[in-house]
């Protein structure tokens, strides 16, 4: 085995690019969440944000477009999601599976015309002299926009969670949807906007991955992303900066087993295969074996439905 | 009056439209497939659908076709064949490995509708055939080209499953590859799966990074050629299909699986009605295998070297495991001159001496 095949830098850096989708993704789920609302269409919406991504890339021949249309694309089916679970009052979980089942087939139609078509290019930012500098260039510097993007939003996100007034109003939503309604606030709007900017977050991840990552579309290209995203938001304990955290633990198991892959590590092939998915599920079994702060992260009122009865 | 008129002439035309189809079925020949992956792959099913569309070009009115795509290897295949069958068929192609044990359970119910399993070995009725193509064949032409235009002496080599078809390319590979280059070693990543094009993506990408030149791939998507294609200097081939989009680099050449003449041939018994079971597989010599336009990207001595390659594999004046060769471990494999046996070809499980890594059992 020669791991000095491997070079840190330029792994940490595909790391950096396997995370995105998952992040976004998640990022969007946490805030969803954090409303009180628990929407397992996760995988549904960014499949569609793949296919219209892709579509609206193809079509206008601007990535900047795609990733708008890939926004637009996961925001509306949430929005079927928002009607079906808020005004509605559907059962929750019921309902984020079925989303999940229609988004892939609904991309799948969507995509008929679409096999075998190469997207516009999106082109990597450019640092000039930055991207030169040994190591740290490597990792930082030479990624696309949507690199940088997702961590902004990671920080944006956290920062709205805890310091603004907007943020507060979420939260309280997602703690105590009774006492923020006495309070005046209006829990049913509050949660559809969280459900459309969830919707829209997922539908860019899923247009990472047709856009940018493979570059092509397929049906059921996004292949189980939205699951992992939702596992990590658990792992998260519903923490932005610990979703970032997360979400680059699995990127970079996934592209170290295969990098340990091709450099002939003595590890047996089906456990390399297996190591994101065993170790994300070991780290959430032991975040949640603690009964104090794991468990206890959760928003109170996540995924029990609102109605104002008085 | 008028709801009643409407509903009994929409009777009338469901039970034609029925009666039709199976008059029709008496003078049309049937012609079905059965597809693993969409038919825009640009691989493995598309050619596939290629043969399809060479069935109706060949037979014109005298055939109909039907297809399914994307049906998953498993209980939903048995599904999808008994409505064929159910469905006036009287030809069903299945076109994965995957479907075998389907293929034959659905063809012990159907004795009056033909079979053809596509990379199978199990006959276990009369009315089921099965049909390969010897792709390790263009394997060896990919390999010399590889061993030739490697700068770094590093090949990667995407496996999607450790099953017997793909062990026989990456050998017949590395063979090739050492055979014009002493100092070309493989490295070889196993995706475990057929069709996932961001995990394609992601190990072309793990490969080049580790100093990986050229790529091969036992996957259908042309995701590893995307991948390829940004960053400058790595080559790789198109898979299944030409994959020309990606001319004249990174894919600088491909293999192509050509069903089309035996479709042709196989549904023009059945119209005959000289069908009869048989295990086919053919490679270069039978037009089955082909290897796609080799770009100016390779050196015109490397071409030629190539062609000249192809041509003697496609008359029998070669076959690409022929001795000496030892296998991995050290053993004796072929003695000199000597040349590999078809059985052991197809139950493949071993890597050649000069590969490193293991397997996966």
């Amino acid at each position: 085995m020669d791991l000095s095949a491997i070079n840190p830098a330029v792994l940490v850096a595909s790391l950096m690019v396997a995370a995105v989708p998952i992040m976004l993704a998640a990022i969007g789920e946490l805030v969803v969440e954090k409303a009180g609302v628990l929407n397992l269409g996760v995988e549904g919406m960014m499949i569609m944000g793949a296919i219209c991504g892709f579509v609206a890339a193809v079509e206008t021949g601007s990535p900047v477009l795609g990733f708008f249309g890939g926004a637009l694309g996961g925001a509306g089916l949430s929005l079927i999601f928002a009607l079906l679970t808020q005004i509605l009052m559907a059962n929750q979980v019921a309902t984020g599976l079925a989303l999940t089942l229609f988004g892939l087939g609904l991309s799948s139609l969507i995509g008929q015309g679409y096999v075998g078509i190469k997207p516009p290019a999106t082109g990597t930012v450019p640092f000039g002299p930055l991207a030169e500098i040994p190591i740290l260039g490597t990792i930082l510097f030479r990624h696309d926009p949507m690199v940088y993007l997702s961590v902004a939003v990671i920080a944006a996100v956290w920062w709205v969670l805890r310091y603004s007034r907007m943020g507060l109003v979420i939260r309280a939503v997602g703690e105590n949807h009774d006492a923020a309604h006495a309070l005046g606030y209006k829990v049913v709007r509050i949660r559809v906007l969280a459900i459309l900017f969830g919707g829209a977050m997922a539908g860019m991840g899923g247009a990472y991955i047709s856009l940018i990552r493979v570059p092509q579309w397929t049906d059921g290209i996004t292949a189980g992303a939205g699951w992992i995203a939702l596992a990590i938001v658990v792992f998260a304990s519903w923490k932005p900066w610990r979703v970032l955290l997360g979400a680059y633990l699995f990127g970079g198991i996934t592209v170290l087993q295969l990098n340990l892959q091709a450099a002939g590590a003595r590890i047996p092939v089906e456990y390399l295969s297996m190591s994101p998915y065993l170790i994300t599920i070991l780290v959430l079994v032991i975040m949640s074996r603690d009964r104090g702060k794991g468990a206890l992260a959760a928003p109170a009122a996540l995924g029990r439905n609102f109605h104002a009865s008085r | 009056m008028k709801r009643r008129t409407l509903l009994t002439s929409a009777a009338l035309g469901l039970g034609l439209s029925l009666a039709g189809g199976a008059a029709l079925a008496q003078d049309k020949t049937k012609a079905c497939f059965v597809y693993v992956g969409p038919i825009g792959d640009g691989g493995w099913t598309f050619q596939h659908h290629q043969g399809l569309l060479a069935v109706e070009a060949a037979f014109g009115d005298k055939v109909e076709t039907a297809y399914q795509e994307n049906v998953p290897e498993g209980a939903d295949a048995e599904r999808v064949l008994t409505q064929m069958a159910l469905s006036g068929c009287d030809i069903i192609f299945t076109t994965s490995f995957g479907f075998m044990d389907a293929t034959n359970a659905v063809a012990a119910k159907f004795p009056d509708v033909k079979f053809e399993h596509a990379t199978g070995f199990k006959r276990e009725t009369p009315n089921v055939s099965t049909y390969n193509a010897r792709f390790y064949e263009g394997r060896a032409v990919m390999g010399t080209i590889a061993g030739r235009m490697t700068k770094s002496n590093k090949i990667g080599y995407i496996g999607s499953f450790p099953i017997p078809e793909v062990i026989q390319g990456i050998n017949a590979t590395y063979i090739h590859a050492k055979k014009v280059n002493p100092a070309v070693e493989i490295k070889v990543v196993w995706a475990y799966t057929w069709f996932d094009p961001a995990k394609e993506a992601d190990a072309a990408k793990a490969l080049i990074e580790q100093g990986v030149d050229v790529i091969l791939q036992h996957t259908d998507s042309t995701a590893p050629l995307a991948e390829a294609a940004k960053t400058p200097g790595v080559i790789g081939f198109g898979q299944a299909s030409d994959m020309a989009e990606y001319k004249p680099s990174p894919r600088v050449s491909s293999i192509i699986d050509n069903w089309a003449p035996y479709y042709v041939e196989r549904v023009g018994a059945v119209i005959d009605g000289t069908w009869e079971q048989k295990d086919t597989w053919a490679g270069i010599g039978g037009g089955e295998v082909e290897i796609g336009e080799i770009t100016d990207a390779v050196t015109a001595e490397v071409k030629a070297e190539a062609e000249a390659l192809a041509a003697s594999i496609g008359d029998g004046s070669y076959h690409p495991f022929t001795g000496p060769l030892k296998k991995q471990d050290g053993s004796d494999w072929l003695a000199e001159g000597a040349v590999a046996d078809d059985g052991t070809l197809a139950g493949m499980n071993f890597f050649v001496e000069g590969i490193s890594g293991d397997i996966p059992k």
